[in-house]
């Protein structure tokens, strides 16, 4: 884009030293090796910022009381001065950032060194590469269908079933804006099974479609040899005559699957659609937090501290960043994690600290003196921001030198005392605990295991346990609302307390039984049981 | 402030409401935003107002950072981001929300659920209150108040009008004359205050149990009543043998030890009405609680001849609730029955347990006296 063109017209709304401000940081950026969309700054008063904050940073979003709420609690915390946004960005060509009128114009540089950061960081981290850069409008759009079905069906069937959606809206496939699904392998009706049930006799397929190609047919007879054959032959014709499942494989987009197959209305679908995209748009900051958060802060600590800062302006800049980055005791700061973990990546790179020799070397004297001229940490930690995620990023670079370094602790809860506890500092434990946290951006996983349970239509879904339990009120009720836009009960599988557990709703009340009474565990017969 | 959120901020309000109406009785049982209650507004905790999802429980556990030992604790759990950026609702729905609820909203709410009736203020003599009401523009007055404004514009349209105003450099000249000054109206309004005398026996027999109940009737009293008037005042008299006045804090822990002289306590209530609150300009509210054991047969009939020759011809309505105790519940109520058997303005509750708080209120606030 012509640039000098872009800032005629969108530059409008700042007052002219923000303008000259803007154009400074801007240049100081792109000379550090920034690449940025063309970011507009809009400034707003401390009531709008509070409203962009409920709207996750869109102008513009569909009805409903959840902003109202959020709104609520933002700007109360903002007003008794107890919490202050200082910036916002969104995640869009051009990137779209809010500056707060009452802040201080150091905090304002400060701010916009930061937004550059995590513009190039949207621009460049290759999980937002499938994201709508055109959000901005899609959101608009979103907002004025779902006004549409308002005005037609009136505002509480509405706000009714969006509760319903959103009450589910975490159980979606973060890769799912990545992947090309494959259809549905087979046609109703053209499967063995369908076929020899309904009276044909289809023609066997010969033994010579089981066989692995072969260049030279001297190899065949070892790499076909005829008894595999057989056996391959024996087995994809027991495969065709199993029943088909839906879905063929457990489906982690539940969102995605319910919008597919549940009988929903038109307007239900359009709204379930549209909660699932954008709770898919939002995924990838979730995934990105520390990284995102952690590159915005190393840029706008280096950019302000390495000439943007007048002298005069460091204090205020100080206080403002070790705001930022402080770290509570429980409370893990995505902001100070990913800052110091860059930095890190950076002072390693730039001395050799990495590889094969340094990891298997043990003198702790000769690791602390250890020196390779690389000078290659600026070139790595760009090119860690490209491909990296929060989860992949602290895998490969958290060390144990890091974690000692900043102190952390790995707590869990004690039941006895009702509260938590420091339980470790063990390198691995710590990490351990980090990468749980962080795995599908904190939320459990469940997938859809089987949609005709019981051959009644009615929804399984397992919970891929991993040593946390559900909260298990919170999943009932949500599991109600999840059987409202299945019409059908749903059951999910989980753990509580390491006993195997299934809750189920039907639509009614929810209930809970575990699976591992009476010795044998035999879910179907327990199945029939419960239903009579 | 127009905000595009307004729509969805009102939305909300309106399901708090609805939920705060739902659960009514559990608030007014368990008294958990009495300690929450500010000058204008009432903090109430809505932990069912959250959206259900499918997330970790209390198992799930975390990363810190800092000082500390193994099995130390990691103190409460509290949102530890200082600022920035970053989208909103993430990581929310940990937390109880509070929501602000106006007392005006509270009792509106409260007043549709019990069906309270509107209260018809006592005597038709209207009590004026004057309020200065800044709403005219003079032409004398302090230059504290001038009205620059104003000001401007007349010396604006005498320049124009003598023809001294030159539009290519238009510095407009105030004059002596052109001087406005913002002055006031005297407004007469009609205003209806009330004031609330509660009197409680402070006895041994009168645990923290009973007091937790009456801490709760005085608040929606209070609520109530408050939406009624123009101003609420409360005055607080405890009693044993002897009665005291007290204020707010004092009257709901002071704990004594003597016996029980009810007498007392009307005594100094009747000397507060006469002397700071005369019937003609107030609405009188005397809330008595107790747990209905009085020290002897002769000292309930001087409560009874106060009442009816002193306080019941000057007050709004007398209202006696009667708290039982772990001693039981004493006569003190059957001898007000007795007494004032048909009697509108003298109203009697039992209080129960902490359950019978809502319809002891209705009992007390329903006759809309």
């Amino acid at each position: 884009m012509d640039h000098s063109l872009f800032n005629q017209r969108f530059r409008n709304g700042l007052p002219d030293e923000l303008k000259a401000m803007q154009d400074q940081v801007e240049e100081v950026a792109r000379k550090a090796g920034l690449d940025f969309f063309p970011v507009v700054f809009e400034m707003v008063k401390p009531e709008e910022m509070s409203m962009l904050a409920a709207f996750g940073g869109f102008p513009s979003r569909y009805p409903h009381w959840r902003f109202g709420m959020e709104f609520e609690q933002i700007h109360k915390s903002y007003s008794y001065g107890l919490s202050k946004i200082y910036e916002m960005v969104i995640n869009t060509d051009p990137c779209t950032a809010y500056l707060m009128n009452v802040n201080h114009s150091t905090d304002q540089k400060l701010v916009m060194a930061h937004v550059y950061g995590h513009c190039d960081f949207f621009k460049n981290n290759m999980w937002f590469g499938h994201t709508n850069r055109k959000m901005l409008d899609q959101m608009a759009n979103h907002a004025t269908k779902v006004r549409k079905w308002v005005d037609r069906l009136g505002l509480a069937r509405v706000e009714e079933f969006i509760d319903a959606c959103l009450s589910v809206d975490n159980l979606i496939d973060i890769h799912a804006g990545a992947i090309r699904r494959q259809p549905r392998t087979s046609e109703p009706g053209t499967t063995m099974r369908e076929r020899v049930a309904a009276g044909e006799t289809p023609e066997l397929p010969a033994a010579q479609d089981f066989k692995y190609d072969v260049d030279r047919s001297y190899m065949d007879e070892y790499i076909n040899p005829k008894g595999e054959v057989l056996a391959r032959r024996e087995k994809a014709l027991q495969q065709s005559l199993e029943p088909v499942t839906v879905p063929e494989r457990p489906e982690r987009d539940v969102l995605g699957f319910i919008l597919e197959h549940a009988p929903l209305h038109d307007w239900e679908r359009d709204v379930l659609g549209i909660v699932r995209e954008e709770a898919l748009y939002f995924a990838p900051q979730a995934q990105t937090k520390i990284m995102n958060e952690g590159w915005a802060t190393f840029w706008h600590t280096k950019l302000m501290t390495e000439g943007l800062a007048r002298a005069d302006e460091i204090v205020q800049y100080a206080h403002s960043t070790s705001g930022t980055t402080a770290m509570g005791r429980q409370q893990l700061n995505p902001y100070k994690l990913g800052l110091e973990l860059f930095r890190d990546i950076e002072r390693r790179w730039d001395t050799g600290r990495h590889g094969r020799e340094f990891d298997a070397c043990d003198d702790m004297e000769a690791k602390r003196a250890w020196f390779v001229d690389e000078r290659g940490g600026l070139e790595k930690v760009f090119g860690v921001r490209r491909i990296y995620n929060d989860v992949q990023f602290v895998d490969a670079f958290l060390t144990e030198d890091f974690c000692r370094a900043q102190g952390f602790f790995a707590y869990g809860w004690d039941p006895r005392n009702k509260q938590y506890v420091i339980e470790s500092r063990e390198f691995g434990k710590v990490k351990e605990q980090l990468l749980q946290q962080l795995t599908n951006f904190g939320q459990p996983i469940l997938e859809v295991t089987d949609a005709n349970h019981n051959n009644r239509g009615e929804l399984l879904m397992e919970h891929r346990h991993t040593g946390a339990d559900l909260q298990m009120d919170w999943a009932e009720t949500a599991l109600g609302n999840l059987s409202a836009l299945w019409r059908r009960p749903v059951h999910v599988h989980s753990q509580l307390k390491g006993r195997p557990v299934r809750i189920s709703h039907d639509g009614e009340s929810p209930s809970r039984e575990f699976l591992d009474r009476k010795g044998s565990a035999k879910p179907p017969k327990k199945k029939e049981k419960e239903s009579q | 402030m127009s905000l595009r959120i307004e729509g969805d901020v009102r939305r909300f309000r309106d399901i708090v409401k609805g939920r705060i109406r739902r659960d009514l009785k559990r608030y007014m049982s368990n008294g958990e935003m009495i300690g929450k209650k500010g000058k204008d507004f009432v903090s109430i905790p809505l932990p069912q107002i959250q959206l259900p999802r499918f997330r970790f429980g209390e198992n799930k556990g975390g990363v810190g950072a800092g000082e500390g030992e193994e099995g130390d604790a990691v103190g409460e759990e509290g949102e530890g981001e200082g600022d920035g950026q970053g989208r909103a609702g993430q990581g929310a729905g940990q937390h109880v929300i509070e929501v602000d609820v106006s007392i005006e909203e509270l009792a509106a709410i409260m007043g549709e659920e019990l069906e309270l009736p509107r209260i018809q203020p006592r005597g038709q003599k209207d009590i004026v209150a004057h309020k200065d009401k800044y709403t005219k523009i003079a032409p004398v007055g302090p230059d504290s108040l001038k009205h620059f404004r104003r000001t401007y514009k007349r010396a604006l349209q005498r320049q124009i009008a003598s023809g001294t105003y030159r539009p290519d450099n238009p510095v407009v000249t105030p004059e002596r004359q052109d001087n406005r000054y913002r002055s006031w109206k005297e407004d007469n309004k009609p205003e209806r205050n009330a004031v609330v005398l509660y009197m409680m026996d402070v006895s041994g027999s009168m645990g923290a149990a009973q007091k937790e109940i009456v801490r709760m009737e005085a608040f929606w009293i209070d609520t109530w009543l408050s939406s009624q008037y123009d101003g609420l005042d409360t005055r607080f008299i405890i009693h044993d043998a002897q009665a005291k006045e007290v204020d707010r804090d004092t009257f709901f822990s002071t704990r004594e030890s003597g016996g029980t002289l009810i007498s007392s306590a009307y005594k100094l209530a009747m000397k507060m009405i006469d002397e700071e609150y005369p019937s003609s300009e107030w609405n009188i509210y005397p809330f008595h609680f107790s747990d209905g054991d009085n020290w002897s047969g002769s000292d309930t009939r001087d409560c009874m001849r106060l009442l009816q020759e002193d306080m019941l011809p000057k007050v709004n309505a007398f209202c006696y609730g009667q708290v039982e105790s772990e001693y039981g519940s004493g006569q003190f109520y059957g001898d007000l029955q007795k007494a004032f058997p048909d009697d509108e303005s003298v109203i009697l509750s039992k209080i129960a347990n902490k359950d019978a708080v809502m319809a002891s209120i209705k009992t007390f606030l329903g006759k809309g006296k």
